[in-house]
């Protein structure tokens, strides 16, 4: 025991020795946290709409003002021309087209049925849909006030209406940072843990001062624990530090028990660790680490459903997903911060972190060799 | 011009020496494609749900069933109280709990009105929005269905639809341009920057120095070989995405081409300021990691609109180069449109590598003295 005190003591002092990382380890979270939280947002708003008015009847001015009256939709540009139209899809000037054919009001009166072309530029496809959407209901406002107003067309004698409300339990206005904090919080856990540890341990061995660790007397585990609990304890202050900065600066909720949550974060480190630990026994050099490390960080992060709903994915991916750390602690975080869950809502992540755990950890002490 | 091609050669076997690097260097942008192709998805599929349904008639077990039978959800519980949604909710395996009133269908037939109320769960705000929208969507064409006879003049305008460029509404079309745009500028900077620093840590750097080549030639000789790598790393994406995803080339490829190589010695460049900044490869992989990977994510656009973030980072956004590139490769790729289109932003990108050459010549020249 006390060996490992004073190897980690040795750790400690290395790790503030230099001073670049002692500056990342704190300086990194203030930078994600200001600029990459209040960034992202799905929230549609001013959908940039061209009108192509081929009628200039009362009936297609009275549609274009419906638009123009929704708070989704931002008129650009109204031409009789459809190629100048298609130019502004085509250099992004505008997100949707609307076509009117000539003698739309006409039809409307004396057909009571008139087709109208909407053109959505898709290349996103969420985007795409939810504008869509957008302009349908605004339509069928439209529809409702034309029935309204031309009572002769046979207006049936009742209509059965499903009125439906909606409401948004936890994050009520739908605000994004509730939802990215706890996203980017998981990235820096992961990233400190994953690079920081293991370029450590390359770090030793590149330069060579891993042989003088290896010809002392300490153990594997010995070793394989001094270099975890360094590691382990400055992620769990940098999420301390991350929530701490997350409530001053965007005053984000924390529902449920922030023991739960740290209790956690410590079992997601130690399987992080562990990974980080065995992945720096097959590199030689810290290139060759950082680039091994960069490419299942990428994995790991993109499929945990931090930008993306990890329910949507194919079958197998959310079979990948049971070994994938990341997901477990992506879920876990905003369930606890945003919902309250408690101990007994978050016992099967418990259960699978702690499996991933046991199997990285015993892959380092296996991997870890003492002789070259 | 010999020296320089015998020290592009010894680059060259440097890298090929060291197979794992190899196998990353091609192994990435491989795993992206199909990543983003097969598994991450913007839209919902198979979110479940729960239902409360305090009338249990026909009318509201015939929307149920309706609901269930869409692909976006799953009816993964009966709830019998209002109690119940709390819990369903934090243990996390439900989206959204659709409330129907008390007599909905009696209401419904008698009163001509009933209602529902969809409660979704807002920690997840774009599934929270995309769940009530897609509800909404259903239980809307169900009451057109139950007021069939009287519905067929409710529709005065009827919208057609077209989606442009993708008509099938795949993710892919967004993805592919944005996993070229950040695994090449990634590769790039991350490659060359810890390349050069390398060189400065072990102290070869000054061997290098020494020798007859002009400085210009060893930062040239160690871009070189990257600068080829990455351009068959662009291949690969583009074959890929046409073999797997069906994603075509609609503009010219040769545009594209040339477009690509702009927008990699743009990151190339990166790398080599990024270098003159840093004295060990530790800084060196932090600073291209941390500074470059999340925010090209975030902020180019690439996931997240920019037309929609919040003020400042639409000013914020312009200064990143992807932002840029995403909007070319979008632009000849999946639109087909030609230069006309794009001059403006390969302008931005020559100007953003003038600027990144300046700025490491200065630094580096007084890192020489």
């Amino acid at each position: 025991m006390r060996t490992i005190l004073y190897l980690i003591r040795k750790e400690f002092i290395q790790i503030f020795r230099n001073t670049f990382l002692a500056r990342a380890i704190f300086g990194i979270p203030i930078v994600q946290m200001v600029i990459l939280v209040p960034a992202v947002t799905f929230e549609i708003k001013n959908i940039e709409l061209c009108v192509v008015d081929k009628d200039m009847s009362t009936e297609s001015r009275q549609l274009i003002s419906t638009l123009q009256g929704s708070e989704f939709f931002l008129l650009k540009h109204t031409t009789f021309n459809e190629k100048e139209a298609d130019d502004m899809l085509n250099s992004d000037k505008c997100d949707l087209v609307l076509h009117i054919p000539v003698n739309f009001g006409r039809n409307i009166i004396r057909e009571g049925n008139e087709k109208i072309m909407v053109a959505v530029n898709a290349i996103n496809a969420t985007s795409a849909q939810l504008a869509w959407a957008y302009m349908r209901g605004v339509l069928q406002d439209y529809n409702a006030d034309l029935i309204l107003q031309n009572l002769h067309t046979a207006l049936p004698a009742r209509m059965s209406v499903i009125e439906i409300t909606n409401r948004f339990w936890y994050n009520p206005s739908l605000n994004y940072k509730y939802y990215m904090l706890p996203g980017i919080l998981v990235i820096l856990v992961t990233a400190i843990g994953l690079l920081l540890a293991g370029l450590n341990v390359v770090r030793e061995k590149e330069i060579g001062t891993i042989e003088q660790m290896n010809v002392t007397p300490i153990r594997k585990y010995q070793f394989i624990t001094a270099k975890l609990i360094p590691f382990l304890l400055i992620g769990l202050v940098d999420l301390a530090f991350g929530l701490l900065l997350g409530k001053i600066l965007f005053n984000i909720p924390f529902n449920g028990s922030i023991a739960i949550l740290f209790l956690f974060a410590c079992l997601y480190l130690i399987a992080a660790l562990g990974l980080a630990l065995f992945l720096s026994t097959l590199a030689s050099t810290q290139q060759q680490y950082l680039f091994v490390v960069f490419f299942i960080l990428m994995i790991f992060i993109l499929m945990s459903g931090i930008f993306t709903p990890a329910e949507s994915m194919p079958l197998w991916a959310q079979k990948f997903n049971l070994i994938n750390p990341a997901a477990y602690f992506m879920r876990v975080i905003r369930m606890v911060m945003l919902k309250g869950s408690g101990f007994r809502d978050i016992l099967p992540d418990i259960r699978g972190i702690i499996l991933i755990g046991i199997g990285t950890i015993s892959l380092a002490i296996w991997r870890y060799r003492k002789t070259v | 011009m010999n020296r320089f091609i015998g020290f592009v050669k010894k680059e060259f076997m440097h890298i090929f020496r060291d197979v794992r690097t190899l196998v990353i260097l091609f192994g990435i942008p491989a795993a992206q494609v199909l990543i983003f192709g097969y598994a991450v998805r913007t839209d919902i599929k198979n979110a479940g749900i729960a239902i409360l349904d305090r009338s249990k008639d026909e009318i509201s077990t015939g929307l149920v069933s309706k609901l269930e039978s869409s692909d976006f959800f799953i009816l993964k519980k009966n709830l019998q109280s209002g109690d119940e949604i709390d819990g369903s909710f934090k243990a996390g395996d439900i989206k959204a709990v659709l409330i129907f009133e008390k007599d909905f269908g009696k209401n419904l037939l008698h009163e001509g009105s009933a209602s529902i109320e969809i409660i979704a769960d807002g920690s997840e705000p774009n599934v929270a929005n995309l769940v009530t929208s897609y509800t909404r969507a259903i239980i809307n064409d169900y009451m057109l269905e139950l007021n069939k006879p009287a519905t067929d003049s409710f529709m005065p305008v009827e919208p057609e639809v077209k989606m442009y460029y993708n008509p099938n509404l795949e993710s892919q079309y967004m993805f592919v341009p944005g996993v070229i745009t950040i695994i090449l500028v990634l590769i790039c900077a991350l490659m060359t920057s810890v390349a050069i620093t390398r060189e400065k840590e072990f102290g070869t750097m000054e061997v290098l120095l020494v020798s007859p080549l002009k400085p210009l030639h060893i930062i040239l000789g160690k871009v070189t070989p990257y600068f080829i790598l990455s351009l068959i790393d662009l291949i690969v994406i583009l074959f890929l995405s046409w073999l797997v995803f069906d994603i075509p080339i609609k503009g010219s490829p040769l545009l594209l081409m040339l477009e690509s190589m702009l927008y990699i010695m743009l990151g190339l460049s990166l790398g080599i300021m990024i270098s003159t900044m840093s004295k060990t490869m530790q800084q060196a992989m932090f600073i291209s990691l941390m500074g470059l990977m999340l925010p090209t994510i975030i902020l180019s656009g690439f996931i997240f609109p920019v037309e929609y973030m919040p003020g400042i980072y639409r000013f914020l956004s312009p200064v990143i180069p992807p932002r840029w590139f995403i909007i070319i490769v979008k632009d000849i790729m999946i639109k087909g449109t030609g230069f006309t289109f794009v001059w403006k932003e390969t302008l931005i990108l020559v100007f953003m590598t003038i600027v990144f050459i300046t700025i490491s010549t200065f630094t580096f020249k007084r890192r020489l003295e």
